[in-house]
């Protein structure tokens, strides 16, 4: 079998090496799919179905991107990755861009040489632990043991909460969430901690939701959004206009299901059909056609519906708006303005 | 050929690089050598070009940051607060530590299953063949994760230590089995406790000295010292002496519920635990086979020809098969220990902070610099591995010696 | 007293009396074998009371085994309190196990078909003495019939890989009169040229025969450790062979090449080569290059084989008496006809059982491509099916699963090396 295999490797080398002088535009356009990193298994941010499509928070970003500038939402190829893997994916070029509930902070905006695009889920790290432990709040934790992911910011806010708090705690390092979900289930930790949502998205996996509670103590800021490489400012503006656009298109009340309607002929408020593409070259500005933003909303909904959709209060996550809502609604969600 | 009738030309052809045996390997090392260097001329290019369009460098100046994480198990003083590279000295520590242990149980089970192979009893020859067979066919890191869900999976939770009427109690009121891992008593030097560690190594000692002058008597008298019992009273009837003397410095702190967990005594945690039995068992098996290939090799006549001259099964054992044995079997030995330490890496699968879950893991995900830290990971478990060779290629030549 | 007294003659034999009831049959055996002394009999004991308790434990857990559920709580239900195993698991999630949860269901034929033509390319080989010699042909040509079946794509991509190969080979015997080391580096620069050279070729030719594509990260599943196994191992072999008579090359520069490469191959655990494939590698390579995870796992893990098989082989040239060498030089064979008739023919089969104890190794460790988030059966257990809802909690089925699969194809190998060694022993003993 050995020649196969170079013949692979030299045929695969050829053909990126070919192209990787480009843009990443240009490299998404002539490959025809756009390679998004996300989790390995995360319910309701990402996660492969029965049939192996993947589903999620975090997907329907992949999508919108996908349809913006391809104009199909399943042109995507995705790529799971873990936490040590992900940067390197994200930098080798393995994938065009990560939306796997990463925290933008400073070092890894800087030093790690990635732009951070937006912020598309508030989020802050709490605490899971079985109601049967009888504890009502994170400080009451001294000297139990607690799973933690490694190499993500959770695992360096614990270690900071439990010293501010002069409290004691065993960490137990886990690499995946099912293993911390398994060890957390088995009882080797007392508790488990990540961010809120992975929190709450573990939960619902559970066989007995009702057993368990997440603490109110919300140790650290936590905002999740999607990155892509250092330096492709045109790729970057890309993806973030289209995070921009879900949000903004909730905010002015354009849904996956009026939005053919609303795009069809320029409507009475301007901004909707800057948005849409019926007025002005927005579409241009970014190198895709005037529809990308409208192919977006019709292939995923708007912010508000992909959110309902897969982590809402309807959905076994269960989770609520709160600094998700739009600033409208006493939210964080502020989208500048389609101009 | 037809080099008599016709003389080599002085003068010199390019195609005598080729073809002529004389300049040939130069020609090859040449080319071999020109290649090698494009090589790493072209990765360490790319390596460059990559790390400038990313803005990076290749720095070790990370080691000296503050890790901001903690690490369960630390030998030596550690926390959140200390640098990466204390972090990586924790974790080369934890190596040491689970590959020790490792090496010594495994040898205990690869010596016992080995010699029991060859035992005459047959359900234990059949057993054991089951152990070696089953054990040395399924993947160590399969082990790992068997062990490992025994431990935490089956063990019952501290909880269940509670309370008036708990589920699990503690062995002797001083060993806690918990889905945690185990907590053992363990010793608490008082003062003056230094005065009875060094009674008993200078036991040791004098214990060593017992048997040399013993087997000297014999040698050269004849004279038969018992040798059993009185080694025993040389090891420890000083010490206890010593230790009652010196108002019994050192106690026991066992281990005890409080809080969410056990507080005190000596905490195994089951991730230590897994990779420990784990590697253990596997290696043993491997172990096995090469003493059992060991005692094989030794010639039947060899045996017969202690049994003649009147020696019994367990002296022949002792003194006639296995120092012959013993040749055959340490150099597989040593490259088995160097397996289980290089084994030990998987570490990682259960959570286990060996230098791999540190400087491998955590600070390579922390730090984003993998390619320092995959370098000094390597750099480690090279000098590891090139020290053992380099004491097996001394012991090899030392046995050498002696074969006439 | 009369000596007529004394005298006595047998007038007729006794008759034969059978064996005391303790030196024959059963008994003799169980006396000798099992109960020879007292140390032994408690021996026996002993471990007949482990055997009989292990059995007593495992035996309902597997005899009340339900084979049909949809989740481990309805499992349960049906078990009713009693001791049973969750069999279930296995058969509603079988198709994850062995192919991963990606690869496509309906082509499922596809790598099932190539693991059973994979017995078909091996028999000739393994047992070489009793089959037909034409069938290592279809040996020859299975790595690319089997490519073609599991990746998928245009046919035109192994046939070319194929025409390459054959050319490369081409290439060698005709420079191998040259030297050796000549006719090695042109032929697989006759290869690579022609391989780079085809892709004008291919490319228009995309559907040609055209098997539905599969992108290699859809792999999972024990298929992913078969692959890696058998592409790792038989690659690594003439790499190996190739590391070996470097080492053992007069040339110093040639042979210090290779003496640092083993060494250093050989001083670090697999999972430190995997890290590299897995978050360094891509460093190395142009700027914008990627190639697939499973792709840079195969070259490290060929590196990785190659330099153990390397040291097996060397073994294998050092035991080899020095007469052979002398004997060889003597007929005026040069280099290679030297080392391809006289010297590796021997050296190899001195080194089988060493290759083998290096391929079962190996295969055992692709179990390690788990940890860096492939899903491969541990990784299948550990990740998508211990974290689904319905089978959390399942262990012991799952990995006792692994295990057999394990056990079976490596135990078999070994039972096979050690059947070829007897099979290949020349001397008359």
């Amino acid at each position: 079998m050995k020649k196969t295999v170079f013949l692979g490797a030299l045929t695969v080398a050829g053909l990126a090496a070919g192209a990787s002088a480009a843009a990443t535009l240009d490299d998404v356009k002539a490959r025809g799919k756009l390679n998004c990193g996300v989790t390995t298994g995360l319910v309701g941010f990402a996660a492969p179905d029965a049939n192996g499509v993947w589903e999620g928070f975090d997907v329907a970003l992949c999508r919108a991107v996908a349809a913006a500038v391809l104009g199909d939402a399943n042109a995507v190829e995705f790529v799971p990755t873990t936490g040590k893997t992900r940067f390197t994916a994200l930098a080798s070029g393995e994938i065009d861009l990560l939306a796997r509930n990463t925290t933008w902070t400073f070092s890894r905006d800087t030093d790690l040489k990635f732009d951070f695009v937006g912020i598309n889920y508030y989020d802050g790290q709490g605490f899971l632990v079985p109601k049967a432990l009888g504890v009502s709040s994170a400080k009451e934790l001294d000297g139990a043991t607690v799973c933690i992911q490694t190499g993500t910011t959770t695992e360096l806010n614990l270690a900071d909460f439990f010293r501010a708090n002069n409290i004691s705690y065993e960490p137990v390092p886990i690499e995946t969430n099912a293993e911390g979900q398994q060890q957390y289930l088995a009882g080797a930790c007392d508790s488990y901690t990540t961010d809120a949502s992975g929190l709450a998205s573990t939960r619902a996996a559970f066989e007995n939701p009702g057993d368990h509670v997440i603490l109110p103590e919300i140790i650290s800021k936590e905002p999740l959004g999607p990155l892509v490489r250092h330096g492709d400012n045109d790729w970057g503006d890309i993806v973030r206009w289209t995070l921009n656009a879900l949000i903004t298109a909730e905010e002015l009340g354009v849904t996956s299901a009026n939005v053919n309607e609303l795009a069809s002929a320029p409507g009475s408020n301007p901004e909707i059909n800057r948005l849409l593409g019926t007025e002005g070259n927005l579409g241009e500005m970014i190198s895709l056609d005037s529809d990308w933003a409208k192919r977006a909303i019709a292939s995923v909904g708007n912010y508000g519906e992909v959110f309902e959709k897969n982590i809402g209060e309807k959905t076994p996550i269960g989770l609520s708006r709160g600094l998700n809502a739009q600033w409208t609604d006493g939210g964080l969600l502020y989208s500048p303005p389609f101009r | 050929m037809t080099t008599i009738s016709d003389p080599p030309k002085a003068s010199f052809q390019l195609s005598m690089l080729i073809y002529d045996t004389r300049f040939r390997s130069y020609t090859f090392q040449f080319i071999a050598l020109i290649l090698l260097m494009l090589l790493i001329g072209y990765l360490g290019a790319n390596l460059m070009k990559n790390l400038s369009d990313q803005g990076q460098n290749i720095s070790f100046r990370f080691l000296q940051d503050p890790s901001g994480y903690d690490i369960n198990q630390r030998p030596i003083e550690y926390d959140s607060q200390s640098t990466h590279l204390r972090a990586s000295i924790v974790g080369v520590l934890n190596t040491l530590i689970v590959a020790f242990l490792g090496c010594l149980t495994a040898t205990v089970f690869g010596v016992v299953a080995g010699v029991l192979r060859l035992s005459p009893n047959w359900l234990v020859r059949k057993l054991m063949a089951v152990y070696v067979e089953a054990f040395r066919n399924v993947p160590v890191l399969i082990w790992i994760l068997i062990i490992f869900t025994v431990m935490t999976a089956v063990m019952p939770a501290p909880n269940a230590f509670r309370g008036e009427n708990a589920t699990s109690s503690m062995l002797f009121d001083a060993v806690a089995f918990t889905n945690r891992g185990v907590y053992v008593p363990s010793p608490v030097w008082g003062s003056g406790s230094m005065v009875v560690v060094l009674t008993f190594l200078a036991s040791i000692i004098g214990m060593f000295y017992y048997r040399r002058y013993a087997t000297k008597l014999l040698y050269d008298t004849g004279k038969l010292l018992p040798m059993g019992w009185p080694s025993l009273v040389i090891l420890f009837v000083p010490s206890i002496l010593m230790y009652f003397v010196m108002g019994q410095p050192i106690s026991l702190d066992y281990p005890e519920l409080r809080g969410f967990n056990f507080q005190g005594g000596l905490h195994i945690r089951g991730s230590l635990i897994a990779l420990w039995f784990a590697l253990a068992i596997y290696t043993g098996a491997f172990i096995a086979e090469n003493v059992r290939a060991g005692i094989q090799a030794v010639s039947k006549g060899q045996t017969e020809a202690a049994a003649s001259l009147g020696l019994r099964p367990n002296r022949i054992m002792n003194l006639v098969i296995l120092p012959q044995a013993l040749r055959v079997i340490i150099p597989p030995l040593i490259s088995q220990y160097l397996n289980l330490t290089k084994n030990s890496s998987l570490a990682i699968a259960v959570g286990y902070m060996d230098v791999t879950g540190t400087l491998g893991g955590i600070t390579l995900n922390q730090t984003g610099r993998a390619i320092e830290c995959v370098l000094l990971l390597m750099l480690f478990y090279l000098t590891i591995s090139l020290s053992i060779s380099a004491v097996m290629n001394v012991y090899n030549n030392s046995i050498k010696l002696k074969e006439r | 007293m009369s000596r007529d007294n004394l005298a006595f003659v047998r007038s007729h034999m006794l008759p034969e009396a059978p064996p005391p009831v303790a030196e024959t049959g059963a008994v003799k055996w169980l006396r000798e074998n099992l109960f020879s002394s007292v140390g032994n009999t408690l021996l026996t004991l002993v471990s007949a009371y482990v055997v009989v308790r292990i059995l007593f434990g495992v035996a309902p857990w597997f005899f009340n085994g339900i084979w049909d559920s949809p989740s481990l709580s309805a499992c349960r239900e049906m078990l009713d309190g009693r001791t049973g195993a969750c069999f279930a698991v296995l058969t509603e999630r079988w198709n994850q196990l062995l192919f991963g949860f990606k690869y496509p269901p309906d082509l499922y034929w596809r790598p099932t078909l190539a693991f059973v033509l994979l017995f078909v390319a091996a028999a000739p080989v393994l047992f070489m003495k009793y089959l037909p010699r034409q069938m290592l042909i279809f040996t020859g040509l299975y790595p690319f019939i089997a490519f073609w079946l599991i990746w998928g794509g245009s046919i035109m991509v192994p046939i070319f890989a194929l025409l390459g190969v054959l050319l490369g080979a081409f290439v060698y015997w005709r420079t191998l009169t040259i030297s050796a080391g000549v006719a090695v580096l042109a032929g697989i620069v006759a290869a690579l040229v022609f391989w780079w050279a085809s892709r004008l070729v291919t490319a228009p030719l995309g559907d040609v025969l055209a098997l539905q594509p599969v992108v290699s990260r859809d792999l999972g599943g024990f298929m992913v450790n078969m692959l890696l196994g058998v592409v790792c191992v038989s690659l690594s072999l003439p790499f190996g062979i190739m590391l070996a008579l470097g080492r053992q090359s007069r040339m110093p520069i040639i042979k210090w090449i290779c003496v640092v490469f083993i060494e250093f191959i050989r001083g670090v655990p697999l999972i430190t080569l995997l890290f590299v494939a897995n978050v360094v590698l891509a460093y190395f390579l142009p700027p914008g290059t990627t190639f697939d995870l499973i792709l840079r796992v195969i070259i490290m893990i060929t590196m990785f084989s190659s330099a153990y098989i390397a040291e097996v082989i060397r073994g294998g040239l050092a035991a080899l008496p020095r007469g052979q060498y002398e004997a060889a030089d003597s007929l005026g064979l040069d280099y290679a006809q030297s080392m391809q008739l006289i010297i590796l023919p021997q050296a190899l089969k001195i080194s089988i059982p060493g290759i083998v104890n290096v391929a079962v190794g190996l295969f055992k460790d692709t179990t390690l491509v788990s940890i860096i988030s492939m899903f491969d059966i541990v990784g299948m257990i550990r990740g998508p099916i211990l974290a689904s809802t319905e089978w959390n909690g399942v262990y012991w089925e799952l990995f006792g699963f692994a295990c057999l699969l394990f056990f079976i194809v490596c135990y078999g190998i070994s039972q096979y090396s050690q059947w070829l060694e007897r099979e290949l022993r020349t001397d008359h003993r």
